[in-house]
This record gives C-alpha cells, sequence and structure tokens, in this order.
C-alpha cells in the first residue's frame, strides 16, 4: 500500500511539474517543415515568371509566335513553334503507342486474367514504370533508331518517331495501372447483374464497366499526356535539337524540354536573353502541365462522386 | 429521474447540468449524477443511448472528436475538469480507462504496463519492475505471464489481453477506472475473471463501468444508472434499480421490453 | 374458404394466361451465343497481348543492353577513374558522387517529407491549410523534373551560389522527391489503428508523446519504404543535373559536398550522346546502366522485404 501510494506521488509529481514546452513546439516545427512544399512551388513559381518576364520584356510577342528558333545566332531569333511542334508530335507519337496498349492492358488484368496471371504481370508492369528515362532514352537512340531505320530508309539518326514510341512504351503502365484502378472500382454488383444475365466477360467490359469507369480512364489519359509533354531525356537523346519548324516525324525535332537542357548544358551565361528564354519556355511548361493536372484532376473529381 | 444521494460516503464525480452535442445533435441532455468512492457504478441502456459518450466524457476523452461541444459541470474531487485550468493529461492520470476491445501496444508485455510511468517521468528500472509486478498481480495476470514479460502482447489471449490493459491502467495509480464495455469482446471464461477483478479492485478504486449486459451489472455493480435518448432515467442502488425501479422505462428495459 | 380459393385460382390462372400470352416467343438462338462467346475468346487473347507486348519489350530492352555491356562490365571498369579514352574509362567517380548525392537526398527529404506527413495527419485540424498544403504536394509530384532543375539553378546555383556542387544537386533532388517521401508517410501514418492512439492518450499522454512512442513506431515500415522509393527516383534522376549544369567528365574525385561531382545517370546521357562518333560509348553506356539497374534492383527488393515483412496487419 505503502509503495503504491510513493508512486502515485511520484506520478502525480512529475506530471504537475512537466512544461508542455515540446508539446507546443513540435506542431511548429512540423508546420514550417510542412511549409516547404508550399515555399518550393512558390519558388518555381516566382523564378519562372521574373526570368521569364527579363525575357518577354526584350523579345517581342511577335518574334515569340514565329516559327524561326536561332537563339545562338549572330542575329537571334526566339521563335517558340518549333518546340511546340516538337512537342506536341512527340507526345501525339506516344499516346497512340500507350493509350491502346495500356487500355487493352487494362482491360486485360482486371476483367480477364485470373488472380495468378495478375500476380505475376502486374508487377512486371511496375517494373517498365521503375526504368529511369535515361534507359529509355540510351534503348531509343541505340536500338529501336536503328530498327526504324531498316524500314523507313529516309529515318534521320534524330527523328522524333523513335522517341515518340519509346515515350510511349514508358508510359503505358500509368495508364494501364490508373485505367485498370478506375475499372477495379466499378461496383462488382454492376459486373456482376450484367453477367448473371447471360453476357459474355467482353460484353460486360464494354457495356458495363467502361462507361461506369470512363471518367477516370479519361483521367488516366490527360495524367499521360501531360507526362509525355514533361518527358526530358528521352526526347533530347534520341529526337536531337533541330530546330526547325517542321511536323516530319522522321527529321530532328526539339521539345521544349530539350531545349531547356541543351542551352544549360552549354554555355547559358547568366544575364543573356538565351539564358531567360530558358525560364519562358520553362513558364509555358509548368503552365502546360499545371493545367492538364487541374482537367485531370477535374475529370477524376467527378468519378470519385458518381458512386 | 430519481437520484438517491448516499450520504457519508465521498463523492468522487458530481456532474451538474451537462449537455453534449456532436454538432447539432444532442447526444447528453442535463445529466446529473453523483459517483461514488470505491463503489462499482454502472450505466446501463439500449444502444444509442449515451452511455458510452457519457463515460469517455469523464476523462475528457470524447474532446478527441471535434466537433463535440459541454455545457453544464463536471465536478472530480470539487474541481470542474472543463476548467481551463486543469491539464486533461493531468486528469487522466487520476482516471484511467479501459476500451471495449482490448487495445495493448504492439510492444512487449512489460512495455505495455509499464508505459504509463515511463511517459511520466519515472525512469528507474528496479521501480518500473516493481510497478510492473504490482499492477500485474492487481489485475490477476502476473502469475501467468511473469516469465515472459518480454514477449509481445500480442502473443496473449483476449481475456489476458483486456487484463494487461487493466494492469497498464493501474501502473498509474489512478483514483477512478472507467470501464467502456470491458467484457463484450471476450468469451465468458474471460468475462468472469475479469468480473471477479472488478470486484477485487473496488476495494481500492472508483469503478465506473458500461455495460449492455444487464446481467453482468446486476452481479458485480453497487450503483447502476439508466440511460435512454441521451437521458438519465433512474440512478440508484443496484438492488433497488433491478428489483425495484421506479421508472416504468427502466422497468421496460430491464424485463427486456425494447434495447 | 373454397369459395375463395377458387376465385384466386381463377384470377392467378387468367394472370398465367396473360403473361404468357403478352410475352414474345423467346428461344434461346444458341447460334448466336457461340458467336458471342467465340468474339469474346478471340478480344481476350488480343488483350492478353498488350499485356504481352509491354513485357516483351522490357524483355529486349533488358537483353541488349545486358549483350552491350559484355565484355566491358567488370571490376575494373567499377573501381577505375572516368576518362575520355573508352578502354581506360571507369565509373568510380560518378558512383561515389551519386553515393555522396544520395547522402545529402535521404536525410533531408526524409525529414522534410515525415515531418509534413505527420503535421497534415497528427495535427492539422480539418480545413483550408491542411487542404492547401496537399493540394500542393500533389501538384508537386507532376511538375517535370526540368523545372525543378531550372528552380535548383536560380536558386540553388546561382542565388545561394552553390554552383553545381553536391549539395545543390542534393537540394534540388530533394525537393523533386519529397512528394514520395510525403504520400508513402502519410499512407504509414493513417494505417495505424486509432485504439492504439487512444489507448495512449487514455493514459494521460500528450500529442508528441504519443507520435514518438506509439504512431511513428508501428508506420516506420511504411516510411522505410517511402525513404527507399524515393531514393530509387532520385538515383536515376538525370535532367535537374543536367540544368544545373552538372559536368559530364571530372577527373577528381569529389570529397566534400561543395565539390563538383558527377552521378550515374550523368555518365549514361554523355556517352549515350557521342555513341555516333565513338561506337564503344554505346558498350561504356550499356554498362553503366546494368549498373544503375542492379542498383535500383537491390533498393527496391529491400523495399518489398521490408514491406512484407514488417508491415503490421491489425
Amino acid at each position: 500500500m505503502d509503495g503504491r501510494t510513493k508512486i502515485r506521488q511520484m506520478i502525480q509529481e512529475n506530471i504537475a511539474n512537466k512544461k508542455n514546452t515540446t508539446d507546443k513546439i513540435m506542431p511548429r516545427f512540423f508546420f514550417l517543415m510542412a511549409f516547404v512544399s508550399v515555399a518550393t512551388t512558390f519558388g518555381i513559381i516566382a523564378t519562372l515568371v521574373t526570368d521569364a518576364y527579363k525575357f518577354f520584356s526584350v523579345v517581342p510577342l511577335s518574334e515569340v509566335f514565329s516559327t524561326r528558333l536561332a537563339p545562338l545566332n549572330a542575329n537571334p531569333s526566339f521563335g517558340i513553334l518549333p518546340l511546340i511542334t516538337g512537342t506536341v508530335m512527340t507526345t501525339l507519337i506516344a499516346m497512340m503507342v500507350a493509350v491502346p496498349v495500356g487500355l487493352t492492358a487494362a482491360i486485360f488484368l482486371s476483367q480477364f486474367a485470373s488472380d495468378k496471371m495478375r500476380k505475376i504481370l502486374k508487377p512486371i508492369m511496375e517494373v517498365l514504370a521503375g526504368i529511369p528515362t535515361i534507359v529509355y532514352g540510351f534503348f531509343a537512340y541505340s536500338f529501336v533508331t536503328p530498327m526504324l531505320m531498316r524500314i523507313i530508309p529516309s529515318l534521320g539518326a534524330k527523328n522524333a518517331l523513335s522517341p515518340g514510341i519509346v515515350m510511349g512504351i514508358m508510359i503505358i503502365p500509368l495508364v494501364a495501372s490508373l485505367s485498370e484502378d478506375a475499372m477495379n472500382s466499378v461496383p462488382e454488383i454492376m459486373r456482376e447483374g450484367a453477367l448473371g444475365l447471360g453476357s459474355t466477360k467482353l460484353e460486360v467490359t464494354f457495356k458495363v464497366v467502361i462507361p461506369a469507369a470512363i471518367s477516370g480512364i479519361m483521367a488516366s489519359i490527360v495524367l499521360a499526356v501531360s507526362r509525355a509533354i514533361g518527358e526530358t531525356m528521352i526526347v533530347t537523346i534520341a529526337s536531337g535539337s533541330s530546330k526547325a519548324f517542321t511536323l516530319d516525324i522522321t527529321q530532328s525535332m526539339q521539345t521544349m524540354t530539350a531545349y531547356i537542357v541543351e542551352f544549360t548544358s552549354g554555355d547559358a551565361a547568366s544575364g543573356t536573353t538565351g539564358y531567360y528564354s530558358l525560364y519562358a519556355v520553362g513558364l509555358l511548361l509548368f503552365v502546360f502541365t499545371m493545367g492538364i493536372n487541374l482537367i485531370a484532376q477535374h475529370i477524376s473529381k467527378k468519378y470519385r462522386e458518381e458512386y | 429521474m430519481t437520484n438517491a444521494i448516499s450520504n457519508n460516503d465521498d463523492i468522487v464525480y458530481d456532474v451538474r447540468n451537462l449537455n453534449l452535442w456532436y454538432g447539432d445533435d444532442q447526444a447528453l441532455k442535463n445529466i446529473n449524477l453523483e459517483i461514488e468512492k470505491n463503489k462499482v457504478t454502472a450505466i446501463i441502456g439500449p444502444s444509442g443511448c449515451g452511455k458510452s459518450t457519457f463515460i469517455k466524457t469523464m476523462n475528457r476523452m470524447i474532446e478527441n472528436i471535434p466537433i463535440v461541444r459541454t455545457t453544464g459541470e463536471i465536478l472530480y474531487h470539487g474541481q470542474n475538469i472543463f476548467d481551463k485550468s486543469v491539464r486533461v493529461e493531468e486528469l487522466r492520470t487520476k482516471v484511467g480507462m479501459v476500451f471495449q476491445k482490448p487495445n495493448p501496444f504492439p510492444k512487449s508485455i512489460f512495455e505495455n504496463v509499464v508505459y504509463g510511468p515511463r511517459i511520466h517521468g519515472i525512469k528507474d528500472k528496479a521501480l518500473l519492475m516493481e510497478i510492473a509486478e504490482t499492477s500485474l498481480k492487481s489485475a490477476a495476470l502476473w502469475d501467468e505471464v511473469k516469465d515472459r514479460l518480454s514477449d509481445n502482447a500480442y502473443g496473449l489471449s483476449g481475456g489476458q489481453q483486456q487484463r494487461l490493459c487493466i494492469a497498464r491502467c493501474l501502473a498509474v495509480q489512478p483514483d477512478v477506472i472507467l470501464m467502456d464495455e470491458p467484457t463484450s469482446a471476450l468469451d465468458p471464461i474471460a468475462t468472469f475473471k475479469i468480473e471477479e477483478l472488478i470486484d477485487s479492485l473496488k476495494r481500492d478504486y472508483t469503478i465506473s463501468i458500461v455495460t449492455h449486459s444487464m446481467q453482468q451489472a446486476a452481479r458485480i455493480s453497487d450503483k447502476t444508472a439508466f440511460f435512454l435518448m441521451g437521458e438519465l432515467i433512474e440512478f440508484d442502488r443496484t438492488s433497488v434499480v433491478f428489483a425495484n425501479p421506479a421508472d416504468k422505462r427502466t422497468e421496460d428495459y430491464i424485463t427486456g421490453r425494447f434495447g | 374458404m373454397s369459395q375463395e380459393t377458387n376465385y384466386i385460382r381463377k384470377d392467378s390462372r387468367m394472370m398465367m394466361k396473360d403473361i404468357n400470352q403478352k410475352l414474345p416467343d423467346f428461344k434461346v438462338n444458341s447460334a448466336r451465343i457461340a458467336r458471342r462467346v467465340k468474339l469474346n475468346n478471340f478480344l481476350r487473347h488480343i488483350f492478353s497481348l498488350s499485356t504481352l507486348f509491354a513485357i516483351m519489350v522490357l524483355a529486349i530492352l533488358l537483353y541488349r543492353i545486358g549483350a552491350d555491356s559484355i565484355g566491358w562490365l567488370n571490376t575494373g571498369f567499377l573501381t577505375r577513374n572516368l576518362s575520355i579514352f573508352p578502354e581506360k574509362a571507369g565509373i568510380y567517380g560518378a558512383i561515389i558522387g551519386s553515393v555522396l548525392l544520395m547522402l545529402i537526398v535521404i536525410p533531408i527529404t526524409t525529414v522534410l517529407g515525415v515531418s509534413t506527413a505527420i503535421y497534415l495527419e497528427e495535427y492539422a485540424t480539418k480545413g483550408k491549410i491542411q487542404d492547401f498544403i496537399k493540394i500542393n504536394i500533389s501538384n508537386l509530384a507532376s511538375v517535370p523534373s526540368v523545372i525543378f532543375g531550372l528552380l535548383g539553378l536560380a536558386v540553388f546555383g546561382r542565388m545561394l551560389n552553390l554552383g553545381s556542387s553536391i549539395l545543390a544537386g542534393g537540394l534540388t533532388m530533394s525537393l523533386l522527391v519529397l512528394p514520395i517521401v510525403v504520400v508513402a508517410s502519410q499512407e504509414a501514418i493513417r494505417a495505424v489503428p486509432g485504439f492504439l492512439r487512444e489507448a495512449s492518450y487514455a493514459m494521460g499522454a500528450d500529442r508528441w508523446t504519443t507520435v514518438r512512442k506509439i504512431v511513428l513506431p508501428v508506420a516506420l515500415p511504411g516510411i522505410l519504404t517511402g525513404s527507399i522509393l524515393a531514393m530509387s527516383r532520385a538515383i536515376g534522376e538525370t535532367a535537374p543535373l543536367v540544368v544545373l549544369g552538372i559536368p559530364t567528365l571530372i577527373l577528381k574525385i569529389p570529397s566534400s559536398i561543395m565539390d563538383d561531382f558527377t552521378a550515374l545517370p550523368i555518365q549514361i546521357y554523355y556517352w549515350t550522346l557521342d555513341t555516333v562518333l565513338t561506337p564503344e560509348y554505346a558498350n561504356l553506356a550499356a554498362a553503366t546502366i546494368v549498373v544503375l539497374l542492379a542498383v535500383l534492383f537491390i533498393l527496391n527488393s529491400v523495399a518489398i522485404i521490408i514491406r512484407n515483412k514488417f508491415q503490421k496487419r491489425f
């Protein structure tokens, strides 16, 4: 009995004397750490806007929207259209690979494959997704391009087709896994209802599951576009740095991302218009990807509400 | 509502005009009662009557839910626990709680028992060992675990885990032990052991137990409070409430007409 | 009674007649069903081909890279220093560079990421601030890595004058992979059951004690997995380093965080660009890729082992 009251006293004393310092400091510390992410976003926007502003205050908009891009020329021109076509063409090619393959793979994995198959196939898809883009860049330049050159003799050593295809391959897991998630969230009851009436799995997929999951699927495609637009190394290595304004995918094209990389790995002396053009292109890239991601979020919000 | 106040006994808790809202829903309506020292007070009533809410208010655990709002006072040894000057951590070292589903930490049996003393500043290993032994003995668990104190608590059976939780609660030497349906997840034998334990604990502690089993209330409690739809309908000695209830609603519940 | 039954029987008989009359002749057309099932099975195979296509590409990729690296990947390659001459070149400097880079990225991003997750899950009240931070994290996750490079160049490289040092690269990378750690840690913390926290609070513990002694230990495997995933991403990222101006050839092994350095992905980039002029560079690049992929394989295996062995199920 005595030992007990002694312990009780000790605890009550300790807790009475306890200063609540750590309990007050820790939340503030964690908040500060959490704020770093906000600061980063602001940092990105601030950096891009201030240096892009320096660009736009020197270069007239008429030049910006021209098709002549020659930043290092004695008579420089900073037309951005070649970069935009470069980005658009490579992205289009990538989508033409990633969307059909990714969607059908998702259909197979979520509607047709057995559990055993899924257990083996899904990890392999994830491996594809985990390969660094520089490796894909090497693959595009040293394997896919030579192989394509045998089929298309007029294909340039640097072209838009090869990185476009490889980017598409890289994005397949993204489309597949997001679409699969969307299809898996369709309530089992809906599927069973259709199956119970004698539909084949194919019919259930196309008449019940896909229509129900359509916003999730669309969101995944939109996100894939965003990923392709932001991709850098594959296009830098395999598509080269030609600044000609062209839609010919068998020839070299430069994307917005490749432009930024090329300029900084060369001599981008601080303070030159060339240096600021990087940030202008960067700002454009940022606005594009942010915009597309907002669209994707909006679409997937619509799909979440329906259940 | 009848409320028999005993004379000469110490009043540990004096609840005065307690009202509680979850947002806009009122869960407790004008509760007035007193908890007496060294007695087992049972709180019974049908599902949703507010008994769990009430007991969680006694150690202010209910405040973990953000939309909760209260009016009224709960005096613990004369001091209103809702007072700004009251530190809720301090209150909880004096008023312990045992939950419906046993919830030991994923640590060793020893670490579980001494968690309370440790976080409140006791570091001496010999003292901690003494505390562990005393608490486990008081919880009627010592003999079963004394050779495996460093084993993980999850290896124990449900009934043993609940007794471990009681030991953990006892280790900080509280004044009051609140129990929220402590045996509803246990088998009959484990339940029996815990009821025996409660009977022996009431010598040194004040116990308040929420139970959905009237038979349990009748077996182990000295006083019983009957809650219905957030109101305290009747509160009296157990023998009175079960044999001769004053309110018809109490009688209906006891005889099984509803709930 | 019997009269009533007669009426009922009469009525139901009449109803049955009606029903039988109203339904058109519905004979099951087995030929049609067979066609539908055939289409189902045919397309099923087409769909499975897509998955197989992806796997086949992976196999080809790995095979080609492996084939290109044969003969070039040996211990000498790993221990020799960088050189313009392919026969003399090794990636020792790049390995050291990557390791030092990770030694900066891991602590910074783990502390930042776990703290953010703790704030969001344990301390923040539901409201605008919490939503704002969450939106920020998910926005950061979708910003292209080049742009992090631009940020790093402007803020760490120029403004803080860290140039193209390991510190500049490390800080930039930490921000890039931060969302990965935050999301993984959030999930791990959220998975800690509420009843454990309740037990701790009921004993008079304050919030930080509960987080420190109960929540974080239980969430640790998930948090570790998140850090490893972040590291996997950071090791292979090239674009931010190129934008920062990390050189592709250095002759001195870096020894402090302010030194210039090079990293494995940069080496791959450098050698790949010049394979036309120096075909052996393709082999060097392939060999480096094998090293990089091996490291990633080990990292991810460790993550999977941690997840399977230590993740408690409640």
